[in-house]
């Protein structure tokens, strides 16, 4: 069984091979791997033989993988829950249907329809600080943030952002004043959190689009302020 | 489960390690892994209660050593093979058993913007009475089960106030072992940070976790 499951798994590394150099889109990362590695990592064969099966089983179709993949990669993101901060910032009216009910505001920019995942907005003042976590596993708002990204997933921020909220904030490069009131969000069952963060000081003159593109993921997660000077930093 | 997963309030895990400009995936398994417990996701032998109990079954010290898509490969194989959608030998040489029957793939490739877009929907539309009501004083159940649960140790026989009413939720620690959705309310619950920590917090914060009417009892 062990021999012909290694042969299987040469004959997988084979084809993979072949397919990475007819995908030019993947040529890079291909690249890539290979100044690190001369043959391909376990888990590349071992996903790959799963994949196999389960396709050969009729049980997925790659197509949809490619699919999913690319929408990870590109279609799903921070630059969305950004777009929901800034009309917030922008809309007095807007905003007061995000704090009221995040689903059906955020369904407004068509990420989601009305029966989507529930979501909560929560406000950043000068004295509130909002910060989002799932202690449990690596619940998030794919819908307005994309994937999470490795941080977020760790042990270290898992563990810490519950007990030492200010600890963590610190390790982002903030201290915060004692007079602020520290909101930690455990995402424990299907609800998933956005943290509307303060607008920043001098942004008054910028438009929507401008706005978005101040607006970082980590903003949105609650570990860091928005400033003027980022842009894109969401990404 | 008291499993390593439950890591709220745990203490040495080190510094938060940050890394700018992250890629959405850090190697192609990576991505292939992602999507293909998505796909699986759709089959009705699977849900996503299991799927999380799945991956709490790893073995504590082979789930901190392993990096998270490591733990979802563990995860997805064992669920899959537990639910009897592959067989662990078709697992072991990576083709189907001889004879067997091909399926028709759950998810297509058109369906899958929407339901990424839609995100995990754990709401049931069922009418069924809360136990608890807004600015109402609860105590989170001191649970200690061996299944799946959401309500994490650090927040058991603690004090708090439910400050909004979800709606009603399937229950997880049902639903991944597939012995039905026993729908029931989800409150957000605030916890002051001094009831959860003690005199070394700050008096001011606090923690708000999402729990369902099984998970409390009147304070």
């Amino acid at each position: 069984m062990e021999s012909s499951r290694r042969d299987f798994l040469a004959t997988a590394a084979t084809a993979a091979g072949a397919a990475a150099t007819g995908n030019l889109a993947h040529a890079q990362e291909q690249d890539h791997d290979h100044v690190h590695q001369a043959v391909p990592s376990d888990l590349t064969l071992r996903v790959k033989s799963l994949e196999s099966l389960l396709v050969e089983k009729g049980l997925v179709d790659p197509a949809t993988l490619d699919a999913l993949v690319d929408a990870f990669e590109h279609k799903l993101g921070p630059r969305n829950g950004a777009r929901v901060i800034a009309r917030a910032w922008a809309d007095p009216a807007y905003k007061k249907r995000l704090l009221a009910d995040a689903t059906t505001a955020i369904a407004e920019f068509g990420f989601t329809d009305a029966h989507g995942a529930r979501m909560v907005a929560v406000e950043n003042t000068p004295k509130v600080r909002n910060l989002i976590v799932c202690t449990l596993c690596s619940c998030y708002p794919w819908p307005v943030l994309g994937l999470p990204p490795v941080w977020y997933k760790s042990a270290a921020y898992r563990s810490r952002s519950v007990i030492d909220p200010r600890g963590v904030l610190h390790e982002f490069g903030e201290e915060l004043a004692e007079d602020v009131e520290v909101r930690v969000w455990d995402s424990t069952a299907e609800v998933r959190y956005i943290v509307l963060p303060e607008r920043p000081a001098g942004s008054e003159k910028l438009n929507e689009q401008e706005l978005a593109a101040l607006v970082t993921r980590d903003a949105m997660i609650g570990v860091r302020k928005v400033t003027l000077s980022q842009s894109g930093g969401a990404a | 489960m008291n499993g390593v997963h439950d890591m709220g309030g745990m203490q040495d895990m080190g510094p938060i390690e940050y890394e700018k400009n992250e890629p959405v995936f850090h190697a192609r398994w990576e991505a292939r892994m992602r999507a293909l417990a998505q796909a699986m996701w759709a089959w009705p032998q699977l849900n996503i209660d299991a799927s999380r109990y799945q991956i709490e079954l790893i073995p504590p010290v082979e789930y901190l050593r392993n990096s998270y898509y490591e733990n979802w490969f563990a995860g997805l194989t064992g669920l899959i093979v537990k639910r009897g959608l592959v067989t662990s030998a078709e697992l072991e040489s990576g083709v189907p058993a001889a004879g067997s029957s091909k399926a028709t793939p759950a998810l297509a490739a058109d369906r899958v913007l929407p339901l990424l877009a839609r995100g995990i929907v754990g709401t049931r539309d069922v009418r069924v009475a809360p136990q608890f009501k807004v600015s109402q004083r609860v105590r989170a159940r001191n649970l200690n089960p061996n299944g799946h649960t959401r309500l994490p140790r650090y927040a058991r026989g603690k004090m708090g106030t439910i400050i909004r009413d979800h709606g009603v939720f399937v229950f997880p620690d049902t639903n991944a072992e597939f012995q039905g959705d026993k729908p029931q309310h989800v409150y957000s619950v605030r916890f002051t940070a001094r009831e959860l920590w003690g005199e070394q917090a700050s008096p001011r914060d606090a923690v708000y976790l999402d729990l369902w009417d099984d998970y409390l009892e009147p304070a």
